[in-house]
């Protein structure tokens, strides 16, 4: 048994050396649109790892979590043009502020289970917009915030290279954090009160504590992606944080695996491309359902997520992975990862 | 005082609209424990066949209405039985990821066969006012509250003194003796979803002439009508219809006389939501339920 287990699993090894070698080259071989593109499929994965920890570690229902990147990207841009603050330096800032807000937002949250939780979240989506725009001397009003576009300090990368590689290097450090947190004693007591808050009280959890917690880190995740996103996009306006934003986050975290880590990379590209693709797909037909098609399709995806894979790509990848291990290797394998989670 | 009368009576009218959509929400979270993320966008698309009916194909406005309300409760009834009706036992958020799906697909749907340019919508009333004791009501206003109290009290009756209504909340409080009594649990969950979608379809023919018919307007009345039903009491159909009115009086007063919150609407609905739930989580008029272990 020992043995066994401190061999090296080699397929995983090259796996990782194969998703490595895609991310770092990708920005070589891919016209500069596409990069940036990339680099906005890695934002959503950060903000859909938030979603994740939330609904999917801890159980708490969000739909509001386009107003937590809505808030992070505000925060960095006011940090950059009225405090002056370098713009690398605002991406930190912004995840602390939002992590703050979500912290707060998290207390009276505490009250709300379930659909009330989803309830009230789903209102903070609709209502963030215009209450971002009401304080104009700071926000920018309808107005919003112009950003200088980002430029790369070194000529042996494009800008959007450059880009690239900070959402790279950014992503890399917040999932091996996450990773770290939901692997020890915090992800246990997320997962316990996501299971059965009460049991999870009685083995000594304290519920109010992990809870906040879990809205700080995932609000503070957000708004780091926030952040990012407003730099990426260079202007910094209430509108384009509509509330479909934050559905279009929870299909993302549905489709890719709610209660993974890797589905949260998943999601995160899939809502950047999925609008993109179906777009260019149906918009041949006509232009009416070009400007539909994104939201239909969203829509569909997750019907057809819910009645056919409910632990989202990574649920049936990782199914995938153990029956064709137990094919190849001819060894009683564990029964496929613990289908566990909120669905 | 007039002007403060006409505020109230305009008010009313728009909560009339808000206590309908309310009232559906109330509907389906009775009978099911849940909320119907998709109420809204359900009215939309009604409001969009009535509009269609009566402006391509010239049918009378009355006539249009009924059609419309007939049709959204068959095909939210469809809706249940095929889509819903799996994820009924199911773990909460699995419900309310199915209803933002559905949410999704027919804002789509409306934007595709009926495109995003903000259409207006015909009304039978005149547009001239009224003067009652001095206070200038507009007869749309009046048409307004008058079919709203219609409908709420053909509701009123159908499940407080009809066999069918009896039924309904059997089916819905206790499923199991309900089924040894040889009510179909099943069909009573879909005629709940018919009946929600058909008063959510009357707020919004209601609504459409003041808002203009597009496929995102209902996405602002829904939370006001979240709020009207958790003011009111998610579980209290009467709480719906106290929540909704006084929703709309108070949202016309703050717009009247409070201009700094006038586009602040929709945050006032939320922070009524918010403050109900971690004051009174059980509203107005709901019950207060304990958990037990």
């Amino acid at each position: 048994m020992t043995a066994r287990r401190v061999r090296p699993r080699l397929d995983l090894v090259a796996f990782g050396v194969v998703l490595a070698a895609a991310a770092l080259g990708a920005p070589f071989l891919v016209p500069g649109y596409l990069t940036l593109e990339l680099s906005y499929g890695l934002i959503f994965s950060i903000a859909i790892l938030g979603l994740n920890i939330l609904t999917g570690y801890t159980g708490q229902i969000t739909l509001g979590h386009g107003a937590f990147i809505a808030i992070g990207a505000y925060a960095a841009a006011i940090a950059q043009q009225k405090l002056g603050i370098n713009y690398l330096a605002t991406i930190p800032i912004a995840g602390l502020a939002c992590g703050l807000v979500g912290f707060a937002v998290g207390i009276p949250a505490l009250r709300l289970e379930g659909i009330y939780l989803a309830l009230a979240t789903f209102a903070l989506a609709i209502a963030a917009p215009t209450l971002l725009k009401k304080p104009e001397a700071i926000t920018g009003g309808v107005k919003g915030i112009i950003l200088p576009p980002v430029t790369s300090p070194t000529d042996l990368l494009t800008d959007d290279q450059f880009f690239y590689g900070l959402c790279l290097v950014t992503t890399v450090l917040l999932f091996v954090l996450a990773w770290n947190i939901l692997r020890g004693r915090t992800g246990r007591a997320f997962r316990a009160i996501r299971d059965g808050d009460l049991a999870a009280v009685s083995f000594g959890i304290n519920l109010a504590s992990y809870k906040t917690l879990a809205f700080a880190l995932s609000a503070g995740l957000a708004g780091l992606a926030g952040a990012l996103y407003g730099i990426a996009t260079g202007f910094v306006s209430a509108d384009a944080y509509p509330f479909q934003l934050s559905i279009l986050l929870v299909v993302g975290g549905v489709l890719g695996g709610i209660a993974t880590l890797e589905g949260a990379i998943i999601g995160g590209f899939f809502v950047e491309f999925l609008p993109v693709i179906s777009q260019q797909a149906l918009g041949t037909i006509n232009k009416q359902l070009a400007n539909a098609a994104p939201t239909v399709t969203q829509g569909i995806v997750l019907i057809l997520i819910m009645f056919v894979a409910r632990q989202g790509v990574a649920g049936l990848v990782r199914t995938g992975y153990h029956g064709a291990r137990a094919l190849l290797v001819r060894q009683p394998v564990k029964v496929a990862a613990e289908q566990t989670g909120p669905l | 005082m007039t002007y403060f009368l006409q505020q109230v009576v305009s008010g009313l009218a728009a909560g009339g609209a808000y206590a309908s959509l309310a009232l559906a929400l109330v509907l389906i979270y009775s009978a099911m424990g849940l909320v119907n993320f998709a109420q809204g966008e359900f009215a939309m698309f009604a409001t969009f066949i009535a509009w269609s009916l009566m402006v391509s194909l010239h049918v009378p406005y009355g006539i249009a209405f009924v059609l419309a309300v007939v049709l959204a409760m068959v095909g939210a009834a469809v809706i249940e039985r095929a889509i819903v009706r799996p994820f009924e036992r199911g773990p909460q958020l699995s419900v309310v990821i199915v209803t933002l799906a559905l949410l999704a697909i027919v804002n789509g749907s409306a934007g595709f066969i009926w495109g995003y340019v903000p259409k207006p919508f015909p009304t039978p009333f005149p547009q001239s006012p009224v003067v009652i004791a001095g206070v200038y009501i507009s007869i749309q206003d009046i048409g307004v509250i008058a079919v709203s109290i219609l409908v709420l009290g053909l509701m009123y009756l159908l499940f407080n003194h009809t066999k069918l209504g009896l039924a309904m909340r059997t089916a819905a409080l206790y499923p199991d003796s309900a089924r040894l009594l040889g009510v179909s649990v099943g069909g009573m969950l879909a005629i709940g979803w018919g009946l929600a979608s058909g008063v959510g379809a009357v707020s919004g023919i209601l609504l459409a002439p003041s808002l203009f018919l597009e496929p995102n307007m209902m996405q602002q009345v829904v939370i006001y009508a979240f709020a009207a039903a958790v003011l009111g009491g998610i579980d209290s159909p009467i709480g719906a219809v106290v929540g909704g009115l006084l929703l709309g009086v108070l949202l016309a007063l703050i717009g009247a006389y409070i201009p700094v919150l006038a586009d602040l609407r929709l945050a006032v609905a939320l922070l009524l939501i918010v403050v109900t739930l971690v004051l009174r989580p059980s509203g107005l008029f709901g019950q207060v339920h304990t958990r037990r272990v």
